[in-house]
């Protein structure tokens, strides 16, 4: 009896020790242990590498986190997030569950979406351990917890916030449209001075949804899956619109500017009168650089402006799990986000509840010039939350059969 | 000393070259068709199950017609499909024209002499680059409208024309033009002199024709067949390119090439297969547009062949000349301008449009953006480094293995060489990376090496199988008669003969690595960043002065490579001036 119950013991305890040398994802919980396994890792971090101020943050906060923790970053210049998808999901493929090729991935919307349910993601709810995750306050801040109408469930970390505005050069254009249907009014006597973005891209479908938001009156189905809803008879009124506004378009709705920056481009030699932006600060940015006259101003809807929260996430099979968590973490922290909502650095409007942090962190944020073009706060007026993902690829199918090739 | 003594009688052996060849490399054509034809034919394999539904960890256990379904359902995929055929064709057709009219017109005299000076850079200039510049050049906000504009014939905004990007794809076939018609003209001269041009020429004009028609009826009609192959690539790569597809042509809807990588790159994880469906498509528009062709060819053929036997001397021949000149010195305007305008924007602040010059000009953009070439450049350099040396080696070992066994390569070994060429990099390149990623290779430098490989490689052959066939023979045998084994026949005097075409065809193979964009980025999976791929990132969203720093540096690494390959020979020769123009 004895011998069985020694035997027993010993199996259990080795067992026990065998699992613990295979548990293989690091537990934010213990953040010590975390910083301490991820000295030395190298994190390769996905993110979108199309714009170069974008680029100097991130390679600035690499600099910063091998300084700090040991943590060499590596910025994988993706032309579109879903490259980064793919790789992973090929990994997938392939069995290759440990050692991958994707550490941090820069993600929102249907990416996340997509990743989530295949289960492409590391599962343990990582994110709402993470030491600056409290900054975000997020009980009274829901939109860090629902990325497009998605439960985050601690799978990704909050980065940055968007907000769609509309920007126009004011030495030309002295009183511009303050809402889609203002816009259709202006576009019949300023035939060929406005576009937006070829859908799938992220700025045409958002212009979609704000169009579809300002006509439905928030209705609350599209929050909900789309195949719950009468999809015909919610966006008649957007099929609506533009049919009327695509011959008015420029260059008549033959061809669409690829994305964004394609679009500040035709601003700034003056070939449209109007683009749009999600980052606020975008436009004082590019009048720093000389990149748009300084004479262009912004304004957002009078009906109310779609926006967003963008995140980062680790992949389920990442090789550098505890040097990602770190790295997310320090992407999370005042210091960070401040420097990232200097419009002389890139910008983009901070997530952290800045009223309920410490003074000091606080005082980093007020100290902040925005920028000769940028709206205040408060002038940015109230968020209207994103549609449901399903949304997306329902509204850019039926665009597509509709107006693609035509 | 002489290999036959263990070799056995000579004429099992293919003659007098046994004797001079360093023997063991009977291998060789087994390993080029590896390395040739194994990548396309194992891509496309795992192609071809995604596409017929196959693909486990999307779910797709069961093969199905669903995903050739949705391939006819998409929108606008018939359009892309018909955009990308005729891009094929009217380009091949444009650069024969202009090449063979050029020729006609021009051959023998002094602007020949400069023209083909000019264009002779331009195969340096890789593909995004010249389609960069072109279009900076003619957008409707670009240095022609900008200086139309400051002469009076502008207003304070940009013309509303739809000239990049238009419907009908006329601005991705003029940036491809731009590049195909020098690379037809320089694969014609290297064909030239295999079919005694001057000699045909004679006999012609004594019997009366002007010189142009004379060129037309006697020489063009032997050279086709030999410049038949380098036309097929042209129109391959024309109706499957991506990046100049993305750069100039048509978005809505783009052309089938450009929709597939996209659904390749989709996040709705299920596109995937309609993809791999789309990639054969695109195989079959290929496939359509060369059987096209070669149906074109019997048709011009029969037609031509009265003329040809007319006796017409060409009395009203002043249009050849005048078309073959206007078309090849608006290739070079158009390359040589796109170039000044990438070269302007890099050292712009600010250039909005109707300004003709920036003002101020500024340094910032390089200084700031060359420390971040560091890394991509060494990247590129070294893919490029290991693809053209194995290349290298393989292609001279194969060239080694046709002078030993006295058999040039046949028509079967031709076309397995342009085959990489011909089949869609679209089609194969995404199947190849499934298939890597299942036997465990890891993406990296090495696998992009690899895969670099099969697109130098033709290059580097075509480059250097014309100089080494023209190689008098008699050089080796005196060699061998003064009792050097064939290594060193090779080593000490074969090679250094060849000094200057290998240069070149160095040159040449590494200018194709650092213009691959599709290969790098998959098979890379994104983490090796070379010029192009960042060039292609930042087109994607950059300002122009950035595109234009990338766009300029990554010319200036191939344009280096030719200069080595003009200056090496020089230095090497400076006391031996017949080594430069030897064989």
């Amino acid at each position: 009896m004895r011998l069985a119950k020694t035997a027993f013991a010993a199996f259990t305890a080795a067992a026990l020790t065998l699992s613990a040398a295979f548990a293989a994802d690091p537990d934010p919980k213990a953040w010590d242990a975390v910083t301490a396994a991820a000295k030395g890792q190298t994190v390769y971090f996905n993110a979108w590498g199309g714009d170069t101020q974008i680029n100097d943050y991130i390679a600035w906060a690499g600099g910063e986190a091998e300084k700090r923790y040991g943590v060499k970053v590596v910025h994988v210049k993706l032309t579109d997030t879903a490259d980064a998808v793919s790789r992973v999901l090929a990994e997938k493929t392939a069995g290759t569950n440990e050692g991958g090729s994707v550490d941090l991935i820069w993600i929102n919307g249907a990416n996340f979406a997509s990743m989530k349910s295949k289960g492409l993601l590391l599962a343990n709810g990582w994110a709402e351990d993470t030491p600056n995750y409290k900054g975000l306050d997020a009980d009274n801040n829901p939109a860090v917890l629902l990325d497009f109408m998605v439960p985050v469930k601690g799978q990704e970390l909050p980065w940055g916030k968007a907000q769609l505005v509309f920007a126009y050069d004011s030495a030309k254009l002295t009183d511009p449209p303050r809402s889609t249907p203002a816009l259709l009014a202006w576009a019949k006597t300023h035939p060929g001075r406005f576009t937006y973005p070829l859908p799938p891209d992220f700025m045409g479908t958002t212009f979609l949804k704000q169009v579809l938001y300002e006509y439905t009156g928030g209705q609350k189905s599209i929050y909900h899956p789309v195949d719950k809803a009468d999809f015909a008879k919610v966006t008649a009124p957007l099929w609506a619109y533009l049919d009327e506004l695509h011959p008015l378009l420029w260059h008549q709705g033959r061809t669409f500017p690829a994305n964004y920056p394609e679009m500040r481009h035709l601003l700034a030699d003056n070939e449209v009168s109007i683009a749009f932006s999600f980052n606020p600060s975008d436009a004082s940015s590019a009048i720093a650089k000389g990149e748009l006259p300084n004479t262009v101003r912004t304004y957002v809807s009078d009906i109310g402006s779609i926006g967003n929260v963008h995140f980062v996430a680790i992949p389920f099979n990442a090789k550098a799990k505890a040097g990602a968590m770190v790295l997310a973490n320090f992407l999370l922290s005042p210091e960070a986000q401040a420097r990232k909502a200097d419009p002389k650095v890139w910008g983009d409007p901070t997530v952290l509840a800045v009223g309920s942090l410490p003074a000091e962190d606080k005082a980093r944020f007020d100290a902040l010039a925005l920028g000769i073009a940028t709206l205040k706060p408060a002038e940015l007026g109230a968020l209207a939350l994103e549609p449901d993902p399903s949304w997306v690829d329902a509204l850019v199918k039926e665009w597509q059969k509709r107006y693609a090739g035509k | 000393m002489l290999g036959y003594a263990r070799s056995g009688p000579l004429r099992n052996r293919g003659g007098v070259g046994a004797l001079t060849q360093p023997t063991g490399h009977a291998f060789i054509p087994a390993l080029a068709f590896a390395v040739l034809a194994g990548p396309v034919i194992i891509g496309l394999l795992f192609v071809l199950l995604p596409a017929f539904g196959y693909l486990p960890a999307l779910g797709g256990t069961w093969f199905s017609l669903e995903p050739w379904r949705r391939l006819i359902a998409a929108p606008g995929v018939l359009h892309g499909a018909i955009i990308s055929l005729a891009a094929g064709l009217v380009t091949g057709a444009a650069s024969l024209a202009i090449t063979i009219l050029f020729l006609a017109g021009f051959h023998g005299s002094r602007a020949f002499e400069a023209m083909r000076r000019l264009v002779s850079p331009l195969l340096a200039v890789p593909h995004a680059a010249a389609a960069l510049g072109l279009a900076f050049l003619i957008a409707p906000s670009g240095l022609i409208f900008r200086a139309l504009a400051a002469v009076g014939f502008g207003t304070d905004r940009p013309p509303d024309l739809l000239t990049v990007h238009d419907t009908g794809g006329l601005a991705m076939m003029a940036g491809l033009i731009v590049k195909e018609a020098p690379f037809l003209l320089l694969v014609s001269l290297a064909a030239l002199p295999q079919i005694e041009a001057p000699a045909r020429m004679v006999v012609a004009r004594t019997l009366g024709y002007r010189p142009a028609t004379a060129w037309l009826k006697a020489v063009a009609p032997a050279l086709y067949p030999l410049i038949r192959l380098p036309v097929l690539a042209v129109i391959a790569y024309s109706s499957s390119v991506v990046d100049v597809g993305v750069i100039l042509g048509p978005t809505n809807p783009p052309p089938l090439s450009v929709a597939v990588l996209r659904w390749q790159s989709d996040p709705d994880l299920s596109a995937r297969f309609l993809a791999a469906a789309g990639a054969l498509l695109q195989l079959g528009v290929t496939a359509a547009g060369l059987g096209l062709w070669l149906l074109g060819e019997r048709l011009v053929a029969r037609l031509a062949r009265a003329r040809l036997e007319s006796g017409g001397r060409g009395r009203h021949e002043r249009w050849v000349p005048l078309f073959g000149g206007a078309g090849m010195a608006l290739v070079a305007a158009l390359a040589v301008l796109g170039f000044i305008t990438l070269a302007i924007w890099s050292f712009a602040v600010s250039w909005r449009y109707p300004a003709l010059w920036p003002v101020p000009l500024t340094l910032a953009n390089w200084s700031h953006v060359l420390p971040m070439t560091f890394g991509p450049l060494t990247a590129t350099l070294e893919i490029g480094a290991v693809s053209t040396a194995v290349s290298v080696i393989i292609v001279i070992a194969a060239l080694e293995h046709e002078l030993a066994t006295s058999r040039p390569a046949g028509a079967w070994a031709m076309r397995l060489l342009y085959l990489p060429l011909v089949v869609p990099p679209v089609a194969f390149l995404f199947g190849l990376v499934v298939a890597a990623e299942s036997a465990g290779l890891i993406p990296g430098l090495i696998a992009v090496a690899l895969g670099h490989i099969v697109f130098v490689m033709p290059y580097v052959y075509l480059s250097l199988s014309e100089p080494y066939r023209r190689l008098d023979p008699r050089w080796s045998q005196i060699a061998a008669t003064l009792g050097a084994s064939p290594w060193t026949a090779f080593l000490a005097v074969r090679l250094p003969l060849l000094a200057a075409p290998c240069l070149t065809a160095i040159a040449v193979g590494f200018a194709v690595s650092v213009g691959q964009y599709l290969a790098t980025q998959l098979l890379g999976a994104g983490r090796v960043d070379t010029l192009t791929t960042e060039a292609v990132a930042l087109a994607s969203g950059g300002e122009r002065k950035i595109i234009a720093v990338w766009a300029l540096a990554q010319t200036l690494l191939p344009a280096i490579g030719f200069g080595l390959a003009i200056a090496i020979p020089r230095v090497l020769w400076r006391n031996r001036r017949a080594m430069l123009d030897a064989q």
